[in-house]
């Protein structure tokens, strides 16, 4: 397994935002987290990075406890993530995003991570925008630049957040086929997504999230068959 | 195939001339007037204070309202080694740094605890909090002060060597060992705050700056760093503190601890000179010097119409004098960014 919750959950005050969640993941998988909005989806991710600690339970990664460890130090073991809200630095070029995770994530020299960089700015499509500032840049490539930048850190698990979300239909298909390539070559993918055919189209198993409980997991079209989920997610009388 | 280079053909000019500068500006004093030196001595000094201030703010996100502090603990500290110690002024200089450093360790302690303005905000009260301490120190004049003793200012190691190679006065080769002082300081700010952004640091201080989530999310250190440019800043600023008040030899809580002088001037120079550039702090220095001597006759109207420009440029010129200038002639004397090179790249900056 390359990542393990066990009864993870976590509150703020009396609200519980992720209760008892306990999933296994092996690695090279696909894994989907669906749920309606304020399921604790995101809080899950910020939990797995280390951007939020969790109050009971344990997470593994690689077999190693990382429930106390900074998100730097989770980074650095291969953990790689891109946010719901494309957060660049807007500041800096498209390359020097790029630039940063490698080298901080990765803690390698600026020199030795150029090429790595210039190949992951191909395969998202954003070579030709690479001396562009961030803060310039439109929706899709913000969100392209959010993945080009969670590769950067060279990631084993790479986690997506709603990573299609307000695409048009034909550039969320240029972005489940880059996803699917990451994929293939062995990256575990855990991915948070409302778009449900491009989540369907790439990952294994489905995981429902509601109120901070895992509600269902399983093949993705034993989950959108079952009573539960479309009566939760899908807002579905059955 | 692919290539990273930060080369501009500005950088290039800027990397023939500054040694020539240098050497120039330490030759200046041998056909320079003492009110000459002076002036250049402010210039030197408030561009130190700049682009310490710029370092913070405008690549570290950092804020600050309280300078002052630092300016004016570096500066009595440099007192008590003289009066308290009856070390040589320029030798107790460093002191100046050390306590500036000393007290950053608090300060940020508490103030890294607030974000945006309640850490401006913070950082301001606890230099109050400090200067009505100061004032309580009655060995060095509590409130209203005290002066560098007359046998101190008369030994000031290396004056006698000016004064011999000039043919200069004591208080004039005080100026001229003070103005030398401040431009070994400014190159070596300038010069290692140019070295920082060049290294991977200074991608990581623009990632933080922009944001701080993101930042931890591909492996920066953000705690560790923003204590680290906060504690470097600290202790210039309290060099830089510990020279100007050896210059006047005269020191104050008021005027040692002026959040006008020291932290509202000095952001006001960044501000109008271009805000996370090298170049801005300069630009703007040299404005503020040619404002403050065209309005210095006009009392509060001087600081209104300070306040005013710097309302204006903030609206129509938000990336300061220098930015206007950059952005027409994409002219970057100081040049950090990396820039990709190789097939399929387009423009960009």
């Amino acid at each position: 397994m390359i990542l393990r919750l066990e009864n993870v959950s976590k509150s703020f005050g009396a609200l519980k935002v992720a209760d008892s969640v306990t999933v296994s993941v092996p690695r090279g998988e696909a894994l989907g987290i669906i749920g309606p909005n304020g399921a604790g989806k995101s809080t899950l991710f910020n939990l797995i990075t280390g951007n939020l600690f969790a109050n009971e339970g344990r997470i593994e990664f690689l077999g190693r406890d990382v429930t106390r460890a900074p998100a730097m130090e989770r980074v650095r073991m291969g953990v790689g993530r891109s946010f719901q809200i494309p957060q660049p630095f807007e500041g800096l070029t498209v390359f020097e995003n790029l630039l940063t995770a490698a080298a901080f994530g990765r803690g390698g020299r600026e020199a030795e991570m150029v090429d790595d960089c210039a190949r992951i700015l191909e395969e998202t499509e954003l070579l030709r925008k690479a001396n562009f500032v961030a803060g310039s840049l439109s929706l899709l490539d913000r969100k392209r630049l959010e993945l080009a930048r969670a590769l950067a850190t060279g990631p084993e698990l790479l986690l997506l957040d709603e990573i299609a979300g307000g695409l048009t239909e034909g550039e969320c298909k240029a972005l489940v086929a880059t996803i699917r390539a990451i994929h293939a070559r062995g990256t575990t993918i855990i991915w948070i997504e409302h778009v449900l055919h491009a989540l369907t189209s790439v990952v294994e198993r489905l995981l429902v999230l509601d109120f901070g409980r895992v509600i269902g997991i399983g093949a993705p079209d034993e989950i959108m068959a079952s009573k539960a989920v479309r009566e939760i997610y899908l807002g579905l009388e059955v | 195939m692919y290539r990273m280079t930060t080369h501009t053909r500005a950088g290039a000019v800027t990397a023939i001339s500054a040694p020539i500068f240098i050497v120039a500006a330490l030759a200046l004093p041998a056909v320079a007037s003492r009110g000459v030196v002076q002036d250049l001595f402010f210039i030197l000094t408030m561009l130190t204070l700049a682009q310490i201030w710029n370092l913070l703010a405008g690549y570290g996100g950092l804020v600050s309202v309280g300078q002052q502090a630092f300016v004016g603990i570096g500066a009595y500290a440099m007192f008590a080694g003289v009066i308290l110690l009856g070390w040589n002024p320029v030798l107790a200089i460093p002191l100046g740094g050390l306590a500036a450093l000393v007290l950053a360790v608090p300060t940020a302690f508490f103030a890294f605890r607030l974000q945006g303005a309640y850490f401006a905000i913070g950082t301001w009260v606890i230099a109050e909090v400090t200067r009505l301490l100061v004032a309580q120190w009655k060995a060095l004049g509590g409130g209203t002060g005290t002066s560098l003793p007359r046998e101190a200012t008369s030994s000031i190691l290396g004056t006698d060597a000016i004064r011999t190679l000039f043919g200069l006065r004591e208080a004039a080769a005080r100026d001229v060992l003070a103005y030398w002082l401040a431009l070994a300081l400014v190159v070596a700010v300038t010069g290692g705050i140019y070295w920082l952004l060049r290294s991977r640091l200074g991608l990581a201080l623009a990632a933080v700056r922009d944001n701080v989530d993101a930042a931890q999310s591909v492996g920066v250190d953000t705690g560790r760093l923003r204590w680290a440019v906060f504690l470097i800043a600290a202790a210039a600023t309290g060099l830089t503190g510990a020279l100007v008040f050896l210059q006047t030899a005269r020191i104050s809580p008021g005027a040692a601890f002026a959040v006008t002088d020291w932290t509202a001037n000095v952001i006001f120079i960044v501000v109008i000179g271009g805000i996370g550039t090298i170049e801005g702090p300069i630009l703007g220095v040299l404005v503020f010097f040619a404002l403050r001597s065209a309005l210095a006759d006009y009392g509060s109207w001087y600081l209104m119409t300070l306040g005013l420009i710097a309302v204006v440029v903030m609206l129509f010129a938000p990336k300061g004098l220098w930015g206007l200038i950059a952005s027409r002639n994409g002219l970057h004397l100081f040049p950090a960014r990396r820039r990709l090179t190789g097939p399929k790249i387009e423009g960009g900056i």
